[in-house]
């Protein structure tokens, strides 16, 4: 019992983790070649009870391994892992009361049933007591937007509320960690947002611990102060977002529509013009720099009509990065697919 | 504000932690029940859609047994076994198989489970994965099998020519309940193998459909090697051939003693408790080697 209190700094704990795994693969008619392959190669980190943290990657870079792992679904193949002072594969059931996880692109809700029976179950199997569940119930699905929807079957439901109503189902028996993987995913932009406001407010409020993986960079942005990337099973970079692009020099672009065609912008470097198309043109700059200096240039010299910043894509981020660290890109088929 | 919060949490975790004391037996079937009731009330969505696949299930299974009414038509025994008698075997066989494909027969989806990763969501929940498996996709539509096993049934002791004692009727509900059981043993066995092999469900049906298909006919029918492989290898026979050939004063198959009619508890408990060792060791591969 003690253990499960006395982590807080270090309430999800990898020591050296390890996953390998034996892929079998046909080399031809009867033959097969055997191939060790190490999903997680060594990893190392602590996360604080409270912490928002973003657990990025390219596919197949082992994201899933490192969750299935810290869910009890995977045994690690060697290090040392502990979650709320819990093994997590040899106390699997015990654990799955104390952590929440939503997988984005998988419902466990009753397709068929209406999203009330789905939280009922979770109410009996979680062994929720009632009043505690009610007042989850209640608060959650004000939160996230639900009150109209919980006597409609699930399947009735679009992307963005299921989504909302997965949440829901994997917090009613209060959690103290949440696994998101990829919550955002297929999401339009008012869906997201909600979800991100509401990730927002549960971290702060309830000072539930947040571990989550994503392909959008804007995510990370607005919810995590931190960010591990995971490139062939190793912990490339751990720290602040604004870090990842300094490490990376990615750049951001701006794009600005100007009264008629003209020549390139004389922008001030290091940013610069990459494409004109007719009165339109794109500049790009560092990612870590402020755009305003540069918008009031040209506001000033340009005949400005609009103009928009797009942010780098993550997985361009996370190349650059991983470029400018001198890793060695094996083939993509030497990736673990997991 | 977010303190009192964590001080209420951490109580919260005590009280969890406390609760996930309880046994794996108790938890498997209070998950089961709790599942199985949550497929129903999905079924129920449908329920014209329910009642036509059971009544579908029920006049598919019925004709099987046309089938063998048809036979008879033609011949006045078979293998030394008249119609009464084969009633008997097979309706035994089909109501102990019927129970262990309503109870668990969703099992043989577990290969496409893992393909498409949808077990790591019983995984993360507080119950044995293998009661939320055999209650995934619980089909009460399966009853309709069952029906038509518990009809034949009732036609052969109608209609068949029996010296009861109180050892045979004792033997009635035994047989039952432990061919049913190790019909269940040998679906959660073919589960545990679709871990390792994931496009194994065809294999399975061969035991299980094909066995249960084999126990409709008497033992006199068929090859000793094979009635001797489904007698000491995988135990089928105990579902109905041994037993019932005694309750029916008939020969037992590979002229076994009287006493070998008294044997499918204990078989069932074992296979039971081999079937479980599978289990166990399916999920350790697949939790050491993932999808």
């Amino acid at each position: 019992m003690k253990g499960a209190f006395a982590v807080d700094s270090a309430f999800i704990e990898l020591d050296r983790v390890e996953k390998v795994f034996d892929v079998h693969r046909k080399t031809g008619f009867m033959r097969r070649e055997l191939r060790r392959v190490r999903a997680v190669d060594s990893i190392s980190f602590t996360v604080a009870r409270g912490e928002m943290v973003g657990y990025i990657g390219p596919n197949g870079a082992g994201k899933s391994t490192t969750i299935k792992m810290l869910t009890g679904i995977l045994t690690p193949s060697g290090g040392r892992l502990r979650v709320a002072g819990i093994d997590p594969s040899r106390e699997r059931t015990r654990l799955a009361h104390r952590i929440g996880v939503v997988f984005g692109q998988r419902t466990t809700l009753w397709w068929d049933l209406p999203l009330l029976d789905s939280y009922r179950l979770m109410h009996r199997m979680y062994r929720i007591p009632d009043a505690r569940y009610r007042e989850n119930l209640d608060r959650l699905v004000e939160l996230l937007e639900l009150g109209d929807l919980l006597d409609v079957p699930v399947r009735q439901l679009s992307l963005g509320q299921r989504m909302r109503g997965d949440i829901v189902a994997a917090l009613l028996h209060d959690p103290e960690v949440l696994y998101l993987d990829e919550p955002t995913i297929g999401l339009d932009v008012v869906s997201k947002g909600k979800v991100r406001e509401f990730l927002r407010e549960l971290n702060a409020e309830h000072g539930t611990t947040v571990l989550l993986t994503t392909h959008d960079l804007q995510d990370i942005e607005q919810l995590c102060s931190r960010v591990m990337v995971i490139d062939h099973g190793r912990l490339m970079y751990d720290g602040p977002l604004t870090g990842l692009h300094e490490v990376g020099d990615s750049e951001r672009i701006l794009v600005v529509d100007l009264e008629r065609e003209l020549p390139p912008i004389e922008a001030p470097a290091p940013a610069r013009v990459v494409k004109v198309d007719g009165p339109r043109q794109w500049l790009a700059f560092p990612a870590a720099a402020s755009a305003a200096p540069l918008v009031a240039r040209i506001a000033a010299e340009y005949p400005l009509v609009d103009l928009s910043v797009r942010e780098p894509d993550i997985e361009a981020v996370i190349a650059k990065m991983l470029h400018s660290l001198g890793d060695t890109t094996d083939p993509p088929s030497e990736r673990a697919t997991a | 504000m977010a303190e009192t919060g964590r001080v209420a949490g951490r109580d919260w975790a005590v009280e969890k932690d406390l609760g996930a004391r309880s046994s794996r037996v108790v938890d498997g079937l209070r998950a089961y029940r709790m599942i199985t009731a949550m497929w129903i009330r999905s079924t129920m969505a449908y329920r014209a859609s329910f009642l036509m696949t059971t009544f579908g299930n029920f006049v598919a299974t019925a004709l099987d047994f046309v089938a063998v009414l048809l036979m008879f038509s033609r011949v006045d025994e078979l293998g030394g076994y008249t119609l009464p008698q084969i009633a008997f075997l097979y309706g035994l066989s089909s109501t102990a198989f019927g129970l262990a494909d309503l109870a668990v027969g969703s099992m043989e989806k577990l290969g496409r489970r893992v393909r498409d990763g949808t077990l790591d969501t019983l995984m993360v929940r507080p119950a044995p994965v293998l009661a939320q498996m055999a209650a995934d996709q619980f089909g009460l539509r399966r009853l309709g099998r069952v029906t038509q096993g518990v009809l034949v049934l009732g036609y052969a002791l109608a209609t068949v020519d029996i010296d009861w004692t109180w050892a045979k009727v004792l033997l009635m509900p035994v047989m039952l309940v432990s061919g049913a059981a190790i019909f269940c043993a040998v679906f959660v066995a073919g589960a545990s193998f679709q871990f390792v092999a994931q496009d194994a469900a065809e294999v399975q049906n061969a035991f299980t459909y094909g066995g249960t298909t084999l126990l409709q006919y008497p033992p006199t029918l068929f090859a000793t090697e094979l009635v001797r492989g489904v007698t000491f290898v995988l135990p089928l026979a105990f579902v109905n051939w041994v037993p019932a050939t005694y309750v029916l004063g008939m020969p037992l198959p590979l002229g076994l003693p009287g006493w070998a009619a008294f044997l499918p508890p204990l078989v069932a408990a074992a296979c039971c408790a081999l079937a479980g060792l599978a289990w166990r060791a399916g999920l350790r591969s697949y939790r050491s080697t993932g999808s």
